[in-house]
């Protein structure tokens, strides 16, 4: 039995819930709105490109804006697609051993005392802001590399191609390696997670049986995990397509494949920050930039909703859901 | 209940955090609030690179200045227009465009908004692309390229004008430190053997036909890394224009534009290298061993880097100073027209004309309300800083290497300006 | 041979010191930057470099005035936007699980991973081209794109930590829903949520690609926020690649402020939260 009060105060708390819902629900969907305007943009200012060079810009390796006698744009993706996924390979050799030797540290090995404070440190590496790993490394591993490293490495394995040539610090290498360790800490972050979230039942089976930490975690912990570890490299690959600043200020700038590792190269993003305010009123090529920017879109999605989706996929095998 | 406030009471180090997030988004926008309206209080410390070949410049281009002839009673009321402006409202005015005579503009803006604080007129080096692209798309309020525009650039952007606002000479830079040869050193190229340099036809220092042309000089065994632009450039544009006049397998194979496909990039046991804007070609030659670049001369001179000698039309090889970039403007520049100010001086005439100088442009529209964010009031200020500059702002041009305007060039831009107007009304009187 | 009690243990030993190893190998390149950055970057410091604007291509003294400036008002702007809809997303996710927020948790975590130098572009064609200007505002909204999608998730996941009684025992007192998710389950998770908002403000200040095409740069002060912006970031890039040793020491100068900025918020926060581990964006 309500009293009249009561009714009325009963509506107005439905009537608050209501417009609370509302404004969630308008917040919420401008993620949505997001994406979906990201995607008409790029898609929309692709068009000319798509339209004028078609499929074949995938497959060119020419990169002529303005061709000497006139005449429309030769433009291919070849080359900054190839930079970019040579340099995510080398970061990757580089980041996946260190990323999982770290988060074993982390979450196995580590006295108690040390684990948060090492998480903490790692985590610091992240913090660092792209475009000053850049300055680090275009004014201090760059000379770095071309003294010590890189002459080395043309020295000992010169006589494969990808590693002969001259060598002046810029090329893909110096690039592969800063991306290591830009994506080092995601990767150790990520494969902490489902490492953590193996359940303690397969560490303490391998324990029963007598067998040493690297046994347990090699038989017990990585095979159970290893969806996880992969999603962890997936998304960490996902990262390293899309790092722009860095990349740009070590790599060379020049479009063309490189037949060496040491040699001045692009990717993708760095292209798209060199070129992108001077089109100079060429539509095909500002809408070349545009697909350019479409197709690192969807690599970066791709690679991002398979990691997300392989990481669920762990979640729902049981165990604790990673934090992920 | 009870654990609510034992949680509330865990939260006091937390708290912390919030002040600490809370003062730093305040101040934030405080700031930024506060820094927009102090504006007028800046002062201006930075000073302009110096160099010393100013002072024996100056003294030996007085004869070449002649009045100019102007109409009196258009000339009298734009004067008087000047010497009456005095901006009190803020504007903020943007400009993007070439790196070529980046040093200058923002010298000249930093000047000006010492004469005038209200006015703050930004510059950005972009490119010559990049600066025909901004203006043609309305995201800035004047562009500058040293590529002059095409037809096709103009049917883009109809109402656009260009005129020069000054001049200077690509020099052909080079490090061999590593091996000796220092700055003093000025080694002489043919026009020829630059563009097998960036064709990859001629990959080492010792080159015979380098040797041939520097018999003096000890030219290593060394890789040649040609150094060029990897964006959209007017220096590019007057360095392939250089090429493809004197060298017809350099016009045949690639050509002249703001932005090229080099030979040396592809051709194996070549090296080609991009760099982004004349610093970035400049940057690029200072850290590599055995480089060569193209770049205005400023950008070599102030990183002592050294400075090659181009064989011109006469057959001379000539340095690119203020004086050797003059003849250049002198032997090739007929009576500028209004109409159409794109001067070519590529390869001028005279035995003492620097093969690769070239004017540089500045881009705006006739009527600057096309751009819809140009205010009136911007126009205005624009239009006066466009004439100080072609006038007070020269005095600022030789200790940069860049040659001050010849009167006959400053009286055709004169002319222009007075054209520019805001929905008719003219900017420079009234 | 190798599966001897000995061999496995050596083999153990073996890969503890290798995973310790690793750890350290990470903690080098930190260390590098870090040494480098206020080596380099400390001698740059003076009265003049915070109270005067960016010298002339190649010019000597001056300040990065406008920078700082600039970034403070971009990221100003960026959390005026980025904040509060973020906040109300994950409250949203939390508040209203099923089918919708699923896909729209998805869709927010595949939005962090959007390349940066993407969104710049998107707001250039978006904003830019459309205002015909280059300015702090598009700056602060391609900024804000960012920061939602991170908001969004710490927040949602932040409300998911606190327990359901929680939220039962208001409800039950009869407090409506939308003052026990406000005054009841946000002040629970008040920790976690500024942690999250603190991480996403050090991640966007550290930006440069969105502000390339967005904010262009300005040699001077805004008058407003349709004006051009220089920034902290986009100043270490141009400074870092000119040729110039004087423009190299600005460019050390700034990225020791913005290390120190972004550091310290970081290092603040999560000391603050007892170094508990985030959610990794």
């Amino acid at each position: 039995m309500q009293t009249e009060v009561e009714n009325i105060r009963a509506r107005q708390r439905a009537r608050h819930h209501d417009f609370l819902r509302t404004i969630l629900i308008i917040a919420a969907f401008a993620m949505p709105v997001i994406a979906a305007l990201s995607l008409y943009a790029l898609l929309n200012g692709s068009l000319d490109s798509i339209q004028a060079l078609g499929f074949g810009f995938l497959t060119s390796t020419a990169w002529v804006p303005n061709p000497p006698n006139g005449g429309p744009p030769i433009l291919g993706a070849l080359p900054a697609m190839y930079g970019s996924v040579v340099t995510t390979l080398i970061s990757l050799l580089f980041a996946v051993p260190i990323s999982l030797g770290i988060a074993l540290f982390q979450s196995e090995l580590a006295p108690r005392k040390f684990r948060l404070p090492s998480i903490f440190l790692v985590e610091l590496l992240a913090a660092v802001p792209s475009v000053v790993y850049g300055l680090w490394g275009i004014l201090f591993l760059v000379p770095f590399m071309s003294k010590y490293v890189d002459p080395g490495l043309v020295g000992s394995l010169g006589f494969i191609p990808i590693f002969s040539g001259e060598t002046n610090g810029l090329g893909m290498f110096t690039a592969g390696v800063i991306l290591a360790i830009m994506i080092i800490p995601y990767g150790a972050a990520v494969m902490r997670e489902v490492i953590t979230a193996v359940p303690r039942s397969q560490r303490e089976a391998c324990i029963a049986l007598g067998g040493t930490t690297l046994e347990t975690v090699r038989m017990g912990v990585i095979p159970y995990a290893s969806t996880g570890i992969i999603a962890a490299v997936v998304l960490a690959m996902g990262r390293a397509i899309g790092e722009t600043m860095a990349v740009t200020m070590v790599i060379g700038n020049v479009a063309r494949i490189s037949p060496s590792l040491f040699l001045p190269s692009e990717t993708i993003p760095s292209v798209i920050a060199n070129e992108f305010t001077e089109v100079a009123g060429n539509n095909i090529y500002l809408a070349a930039l545009f697909e350019l920017g479409l197709i690192l879109f969807a690599i970066a999605f791709i690679m991002n909703l398979l990691g997300r989706v392989l990481i669920s996929r762990l979640t729902f095998q049981g165990g604790r859901s990673a934090n992920v | 209940m009870r654990s609510m406030i034992r949680m509330s009471s865990k939260n006091n180090k937390r708290n912390v955090g919030i002040v600490a997030l809370v003062v730093v988004i305040l101040a934030a926008v405080a700031g930024g609030y506060y820094f927009t309206t102090m504006n007028t209080t800046q002062s201006t410390s930075a000073t302009s690179i110096m160099t010393s070949e100013a002072s024996t410049m100056m003294s030996s281009e007085s004869s070449i200045m002649t009045s100019a002839t102007m109409t009196e009673t258009s000339m009298a009321s734009v004067t008087s227009s000047i010497a009456a402006y005095n901006p009190t409202t803020p504007v903020s005015i943007v400009g993007a465009g070439a790196t070529f005579p980046q040093p200058l503009i923002q010298t000249w803006t930093l000047q000006y908004h010492t004469l005038y604080p209200a006015v703050s007129i930004s510059y950005s080096g972009i490119g010559s692309g990049g600066g025909i692209q901004q203006i043609t798309a309305k995201t800035v309020d004047f562009g500058a390229s040293d590529a002059p525009l095409t037809s096709a650039n103009f049917a883009a952007a109809p109402g656009l004008v260009l005129f020069p606002e000054t001049l200077g000479g690509v020099a052909i830079t080079y490090n061999l430190a590593a091996f000796g040869i220092t700055n003093t050193t000025v080694l002489k190229f043919t026009p020829d053997v630059i563009a097998h340099i960036y064709m990859g036809l001629i990959t080492k220092w010792n080159d015979p036909a380098l040797v041939a042309l520097n018999p003096g000089v000890n030219l290593p065994n060394a890789f040649i890394t040609a150094v060029h632009r990897s964006d959209g450039s007017g220096t590019t544009y007057a360095f392939t224009n250089f090429l493809s006049v004197t060298v017809p397998n350099w016009a045949a194979q690639v050509n002249y534009a703001t932005s090229v496909t080099w030979p040396v990039d592809t051709k194996a046991g070549a090296t080609g290298v991009g760099a982004k804007g004349n610093p970035g070609v400049a940057g690029a030659v200072v850290n590599t061993n055995g480089a060569i670049g193209y770049v205005d001369v400023i950008y070599a001179v102030s990183n002592n880097l050294a400075v090659g000698a181009v064989q011109n039309a006469a057959g001379n090889f000539v340095v690119p100073t203020l004086q050797t970039i003059l003849y250049a403007a002198a032997n090739a520049t007929g009576t500028p027209n209004p109409a159409d100010l794109r001067l070519h001086i590529v390869n001028a005439a005279g035995p003492q004309s620097y093969p690769i100088s070239t004017y540089t442009y500045i881009l705006v529209y006739r009527d600057m309300s096309a751009n819809p964010s140009t205010t009136h009031d911007k126009a205005v200020a624009l239009a006066h800083f466009l004439w100080w500059a072609i006038h007070d702002g020269q005095q600022y041009s030789s200790a940069l290497i860049y040659v001050p305007l010849p009167a006959n060039v400053v009286a055709a831009d004169e002319q222009l300006l007075m054209t520019l107007n805001y929905q008719g009304t003219p900017l420079l009187t009234g | 041979m190798f599966s001897s009690i000995g061999a496995r243990r050596f083999k153990n030993r073996l890969f503890v010191v290798l995973a310790a190893l690793a750890f350290l190998l990470a903690l080098v390149p930190l260390g590098s930057i870090l040494y480098q950055t206020i080596a380099q970057g400390y001698r740059v410091l003076n009265y003049d470099f915070f109270t005067q604007i960016t010298p002339p291509i190649g010019g000597s003294g001056g300040g990065i005035l406008n920078a700082i400036e600039g970034s403070l008002v971009m990221v100003g702007i960026a959390s005026l936007i980025g904040v509060p809809i973020g906040l109300f997303a994950g409250a949203y996710l939390s508040e209203y699980p099923g089918r919708i927020a699923y896909n729209l948790r998805l869709i927010a975590e595949v939005l962090t991973g959007v390349p940066s130098i993407v969104t710049g572009i998107v707001i250039y064609v978006v904003i830019v081209a459309t205002l015909h200007r280059f300015s702090a505002l598009a700056g602060g909204i391609a900024l804000s794109f960012m920061m939602i999608p991170i908001v969004a998730i710490s927040t949602h996941e932040s409300l998911k930590l606190v327990p359901s009684s929680i939220k039962e025992g208001g409800l039950a007192l009869g407090i409506s829903r939308s003052k026990t998710l406000v005054y009841i389950l946000v002040s629970s998770a008040k920790s976690g949520i500024i942690t999250g908002i603190a991480l996403s403000v050090a991640r966007i200040m550290g930006e440069t690609a969105p502000l390339l095409f967005t904010a262009l740069g300005n040699q001077f002060l805004m008058t407003s926020v349709f004006d051009p912006a220089a920034s902290m970031t986009v100043l270490i890039y141009e400074f870092g690649t000119a040729p110039y040793p004087s423009s190299h020491a600005f460019a050390w100068g700034a990225a020791l402020i913005l290390l120190l900025l972004v550091l310290s918020l970081n290092i603040v926060v999560r000391v603050a939260s007892r170094l508990k581990p985030t959610v990794p964006i």
